[in-house]
């Protein structure tokens, strides 16, 4: 007699969020990213569907990075100091299906750049490339909330994602997405009671709950990773079961929390050791994104080509059925 | 928990008469509080004053339907009068109720296998309600065995221990706890346990009633009852119930859990 597994049922699906609006939508782009959707555990076939699978949004920023290590550098060295020409290279040379522009050059240390020239430089990238964007602050919750409204604005009805509301600080951000018509992230610190209580407080503004992402924050490998892992399994355990307020895909940031890594920064000369850093950078980014994937994660905001090229790999063997 | 409104019943004043006018707004009133406040199902009785109660249940079911979509407890101590309703009824019904008589499990269980209805048993017979919580179990097993050799699906069936009220039998509340965690033993998957509540509090003092009523449901919780008849209106005892909901695990905390309960 054949041993019969037991399969769960669940009874509630994640949501699904869409990325990017089309010219027949309202927008101007050319394509569009599907996100959630899951009715099982990730890549449980047997018990439920996965109708999308994860993405990865290649990671640019407004201002030449300042604390990226030469390895992470090299691929976009001579465009560094222009995302415009850097989102042309991730979408052309990377085949990025999806960018993440962090508006990092608006914060007080890094330059203090006007809302009005964060919002050009969201337009200017809008311009040069076709594929749906994700829009962050800096992460001063005084001048995101000057700076990300006119970034809104200037991406109306482009349906990008926009980024992160907090609990301390969702209000500004909330309306704004409301108006232009965006998607927009919820942020909690690694603290699922936190992330429920984002979603009900943006909810409550009147957002659709169809278009919220998490943002569970995560610990790059080595750093606390086991403890978002299984923050992330817990909420999505919770939102297979009926948890409404915890069904909204996650979105994780592989890229900035591996490349803090000693191993994914520290030279050869540093730690001969552990071996050439072109090779172990990128790969602490891809092991990270692959632990990330493995609980669920929808979107994987990430760095080194190389690294993307590892998930993407990993990804379509995963939804491979049988 | 499955909370199970139980105002329209024609026991009370304003059902009962509003029966009596055929004043449907009051019904559909009562229904759409109801599940506003957290009802996932309506209980529904005509009273022991409707002159023709079957065509004052046909009546309520249309009623309510016209106004809300929510699934409906079929509350008669006669076959036919619950059949009037289940023969309307557009979501999954349940059956109120059926005791461990035998010629009352032969006309329910096949009714409710017919309708694909759900089937509340009340572990009495026409002897009375059990003294203790051994007589309880005995009538569980018999009901039990009854929908098993019926063929009914025991995920549809919700034994009731049956409260007493607390004035008249004091004693009976610990032996209705224990039996709600011995039901649980009779069968595998455990046949689901239902609670009457109000009957608690029948009697006391009108202000003391909510709090005997929330703090017996709490206790029943702990217990693993799996859903109760209830006045869905009371807002300290839904606030009760989704409490000990969050205590025992059921769902995630968060600052806001009892809106985050009500918006689901």
């Amino acid at each position: 007699m054949g041993v019969e597994l037991v399969k769960e049922k669940w009874s509630n699906a994640i949501n699904t969020v869409t990325i990017g609006a089309t010219k027949e939508e309202g927008g101007t782009r050319t394509s569009k990213v599907t996100v959630g959707g899951a009715s099982t555990l990730p890549y449980l076939f047997g018990e439920g569907d996965m109708p999308n699978k994860p993405v990865v949004a290649m990671e640019i920023l407004d201002i030449e990075p300042v604390d990226w290590p030469a390895v992470l550098k090299e691929p976009f060295k001579d465009v560094l100091n222009n995302p415009v020409e850097w989102a042309k290279r991730c979408v052309n040379e990377y085949k990025a299906k999806l960018l993440c522009l962090k508006l990092q050059g608006i914060h007080p240390d890094f330059g203090d750049a006007s809302a009005d020239k964060a919002a050009a430089c969201v337009k200017s990238i809008l311009e040069a490339v076709g594929v749906p964007l994700i829009v962050l602050g800096c992460g001063d919750d005084q001048k995101d909330n000057l700076v990300l409204p006119k970034c809104s604005e200037a991406a109306k009805d482009e349906n990008c994602l926009f980024g992160d509301a907090t609990e301390k600080n969702y209000k500004t951000l909330t309306a704004a997405c409301l108006a232009d018509g965006h998607n927009i992230i919820g942020e909690s610190p690694i603290d699922i009671n936190i992330a429920k209580q984002v979603n009900i407080l943006i909810s409550d503004m009147g957002f659709d709950v169809n278009k919220i992402v998490i943002n569970p924050t995560i610990g790059a490998l080595g750093y606390g990773m086991e403890y978002a892992y299984s923050i992330m399994e817990r909420a999505r355990l919770a939102a297979l079961i009926g948890d409404k307020m915890l069904s909204m895909p996650f979105i994780c940031f592989v890229g900035q929390e591996a490349w803090r890594a000693k191993e994914a920064k520290a030279s050869a000369s540093e730690h001969p050791e552990w071996g050439p850093q072109a090779q172990r950078g990128p790969v602490w980014e891809a092991t990270t994104a692959v632990s990330v994937v493995l609980c669920g994660a929808d979107i994987l905001v990430m760095r080194h080509p190389k690294a993307v090229e590892i998930i993407r790999g990993t990804i379509e063997s995963l939804m491979k059925k049988g | 928990m499955l909370v199970i409104g139980e105002r329209i019943n024609g026991m009370f004043k304003d059902v009962g008469k509003a029966i009596a006018d055929k004043d449907k707004a009051v019904i559909q009133r009562l229904a759409k509080e109801q599940v506003a406040a957290g009802a996932g199902m309506l209980d529904i009785n005509v009273g022991p004053a409707a002159v023709d109660a079957a065509g004052a249940m046909k009546w309520l079911v249309e009623t309510i339907q016209e106004a809300q979509d929510v699934p409906l407890s079929l509350d008669s101590t006669k076959p036919q009068v619950i059949e009037a309703g289940l023969k309307l009824a557009k979501a999954k019904a349940m059956i109120n109720s059926t005791t461990a008589d035998k010629e009352k499990l032969d006309v329910l269980i096949p009714m409710a296998k017919q309708y694909g209805a759900g089937l509340i048993g009340l572990t009495m017979d026409k002897k009375g309600i059990p003294r203790d919580k051994n007589q309880r179990s005995e009538f569980a097993a018999q009901i039990v065995t009854a929908c098993m050799e019926g063929g009914l699906n025991l995920a549809d069936l919700y034994l009731d221990p049956i409260i007493l009220p607390v004035n008249v039998a004091q004693a009976q509340a610990t032996q209705v706890l224990e039996s709600i965690r011995e039901f649980r033993l009779l069968s595998g998957p455990p046949p689901k346990t239902v609670v009457g509540l109000s009957n608690v509090s029948q009697g006391t003092e009108k202000e003391k009633k909510s709090l005997i009523n929330r703090t017996f449901l709490v206790m029943a919780q702990a217990c693993g009852l799996e859903a109760a008849i209830l006045d869905p209106l009371d807002k300290e005892l839904m606030d009760g119930l989704i409490t000990a909901e969050l205590l025992l695990n059921k769902h995630i905390y968060c600052a806001s859990y009892l809106d985050a309960y009500r918006k689901k």
